[in-house]
């Protein structure tokens, strides 16, 4: 078991610059994610932990041990791919055992044919395929040992995955979205797996997805990266309810965040789409803001009533327990989306006009540089929007 | 009407089709025709694909002072055991086997870590490289044939199982053939090797090699083909030692010994010496097929 720390770490590829100073303390035992769109370079700072790039800059460590120049092997750590990444040639059981064999067995002992002339190997392999065995039964893969990767399904190639990583006890599990390529129902399930898995061998979780649901449900903290920045690090709830930048306010959530324009004067007051809002800048500075309210804190009004916005109504999306209403809204560049229980809104007909208030303290203002900008508390004396 | 046209067009297709099939396989069945039959029905050119079979006398062997009676055999017999008696044909085709897949095993040793390197490693010139490799593939063996012999020469190598194996060792067209394979390789399976503690020629030898084995299949096809028929090289270095002959080189010499009418043990070494390629292909033709048309070389 092992923290692991980047401190300025930057990669570049010739000219261009894939990470700008990572700095990440990753705790003993802890399930980090790091999540963002493809090309963010989640993936790059996953390999440079793992060792199979090198940092242009910068310095890894893990457990207190500098390892910029240690090879991957001998850094101690596991890691599934999301291509899972099997020996198509070796059965199920070689694979579980191939790890094992390469750390336990001497050169000599792993020569074919010769190294079974070397004495003790046959105690050393009957260790290894114990071990084995144990981590298959523990992943329920007992009855496909036999087998090649090629006559497994998606969801049983993961598990062998996750086997050949835990089978060496390492130090952290990293892994590159290995969800990515199973189906949406066992995606799901196997999100709850996995974070039973943590729970069970306490080992340091470094997790990379694009998928900020799989985040959110599984981490204990999360890290939003972006063009190769890291821009926000904590637990998913503050995350989710306190992004720090616009980019991550609109990058975690789904459907994601409405960003409507707004301008705040010199008292610190906001007007969005002509309605004053209750809440103005706690440091008041004349200029455009951008006001984000996520679907969940905009509620549908029956009728016309003062201080509402308003919209058409373009598209109604059931999901069954919910629905999402998308609505054109005069000066909004994209499509404000509002979720809804569907016995509130069906009154609401496609084409027609939709009224909606957002919720008191719900909304998260950013500057023009995409920063957040903090608020004053809720004030009644401004009108509500 | 459309039914006209396209049995027409059928029919011209399969023309085209069976006329090429008898260009490429007649002389094969000449080849396998002679070695059945008696001189005569060669030269008469009668008796179908088998000849009559017909007692008939061996004239070296009346000549050596048997009786008659003991010289008498049928033309099959007769062509074969011609063939193996007059020339030590047994020791050519072990000749052939020796240096065939000692050549493919030293080309595999050679071009799977440098397809390796060229395909997943990243190293300064490794375009370069591999355009030298490309560069190779363009040198006819000819072209350079006079300088490899004279340094062989010189190191005293020319009459040698080496002589024979040596300029061959290293495939640019292995290399190339398993750099184009090896680049459909995903980089996480080597990546993941890495992980498993495996240095990078365990990877080339415990990973890629297995994963390669339809590519390697064709590669060897090619090259086993390539050096059991091959008779300009062994006809160069090859100078005075029968002992060393391979298949092709050994039916010249047969040749020559035998007078020039005595086609029929000519044919039936030449269809021993053919026979191995065709049985091996005909055992492991699915894999042969799948190896060739993956490679995407015909």
């Amino acid at each position: 078991m092992a923290g692991i720390t980047l401190r300025q770490v930057t990669k570049k590829y010739g000219t261009l610059s894939v990470l700008n100073g990572i700095d990440l303390d990753i705790a003993d035992g802890e399930f980090l994610t790091l999540v963002g769109p493809s090309g963010c370079g989640k993936s790059t700072t996953l390999r440079i932990i793992a060792g199979l790039e090198a940092q242009s800059t910068g310095d890894v460590k893990i457990d207190d041990r500098l390892v910029n120049d240690v090879r991957p092997s001998q850094r101690d750590l596991a890691m599934v791919f999301q291509s899972y990444a099997l020996y198509p040639h070796l059965t199920v059981q070689q694979n579980l055992m191939t790890p094992l064999r390469m750390r336990d067995l001497n050169f000599w002992e792993r020569l074919p044919l010769l190294g079974f002339l070397v004495p003790g190997r046959r105690a050393k392999m009957a260790q290894i395929e114990e071990d084995a065995r144990k981590v298959a039964e523990a992943l329920k893969i007992v009855p496909l040992l036999g087998r090649k990767p090629g006559q497994l399904s998606g969801g049983q190639r993961q598990r062998v995955a996750l086997g050949r990583a835990m089978v060496r006890n390492p130090a952290a599990f990293l892994m590159d979205e290995p969800l990515s390529n199973l189906d949406a129902s066992l995606r799901v399930h196997m999100r709850a797996e996995l974070s039973e898995l943590h729970r069970d061998l306490g080992a340091t979780f470094v997790y990379v997805t694009h998928d900020q649901a799989e985040a959110l449900t599984m981490s204990d903290r999360m890290a939003v990266m972006m063009d190769g920045d890291l821009l926000q690090l904590g637990p998913p709830d503050e995350v989710y309810e306190d992004p720090q930048d616009i980019r991550v306010a609109e990058f975690i959530g789904s459907p994601k965040m409405n960003i409507l324009p707004g301008e705040s004067d010199a008292n610190g007051t906001i007007t969005c789409l002509g309605l004053t809002l209750d809440e103005g800048l706690a440091t008041p500075q004349p200029g455009k803001v951008s006001v984000g309210l996520r679907p969940e804190h905009l509620h549908v009004q029956p009728r016309e009533t003062a201080e509402c916005f308003s919209g058409r109504l373009t598209y109604k999306e059931n999901l069954g327990s919910d629905l999402f209403l998308h609505l054109e809204m005069a000066g909004v560049e994209n499509k404000a989306v509002i979720r809804a229980k569907p016995h509130e809104v069906d009154f609401a007909a496609v084409g027609e006009t939709v009224w909606f208030k957002a919720e008191s303290g719900r909304m998260r203002v950013f500057g023009t540089d995409g920063k957040r900008v903090a608020l004053t508390a809720p004030d009644t004396k401004r009108k509500v929007g | 009407m459309t039914f006209r046209a396209s049995w027409l067009g059928e029919f011209l297709k399969h023309s085209v089709l069976l006329a090429g099939a008898v260009v490429v396989l007649l002389p094969f069945y000449l080849m396998l025709s002679y070695s059945l039959k008696s001189p005569a029905e060669i030269e008469s050119n009668t008796g179908g694909f088998v000849g009559a079979q017909e007692m008939m006398t061996d004239r070296r062997c009346l000549k050596a002072g048997n009786p008659p009676e003991d010289c008498e055999m049928r033309p099959i017999v007769y062509n074969y055991t011609a063939a193996f008696s007059e020339a030590p044909l047994l020791r050519y085709m072990l000749n052939g086997v020796f240096v065939t897949v000692s050549i493919f095993v030293i080309q595999v040793i050679i071009a799977l870590p440098c397809a390796y390197a060229l395909s997943k490693l990243r190293f300064w010139g490794r375009n370069v490289v591999f355009g030298l490799v490309i560069f190779c593939l363009l040198i006819p063996v000819h072209a350079i044939a006079l300088p490899l012999y004279i340094m062989l020469a010189k190191v005293g190598l020319t009459n040698t199982y080496a002589a024979l194996i040596v300029p061959w060792s290293i495939s640019v067209f292995g290399i190339f053939l398993m750099r184009q394979f090896f680049m459909t390789v995903p980089d996480d399976l080597i990546d993941a090797a890495r992980i498993d503690g495996m240095s990078e020629f365990s990877i080339v030898w415990r990973v890629m090699l297995p994963t390669a084995i339809p590519a390697l299949l064709a590669f060897g096809i090619f090259s086993v083909v390539a050096h059991w028929n091959d008779y300009y090289w062994p006809r160069v270095v090859i100078t005075g030692n029968r002992d060393l002959m391979t298949p092709p080189l050994g039916l010249r010499m047969f040749k020559s010994d035998l007078d020039g009418n005595e086609y029929g043990p000519m044919m039936a070494a030449s269809t021993v010496i053919v026979m191995p390629l065709v049985i091996v292909f005909l055992l492991a033709q699915r894999r042969f097929i799948e190896g060739i048309t993956m490679t995407g070389m015909k």
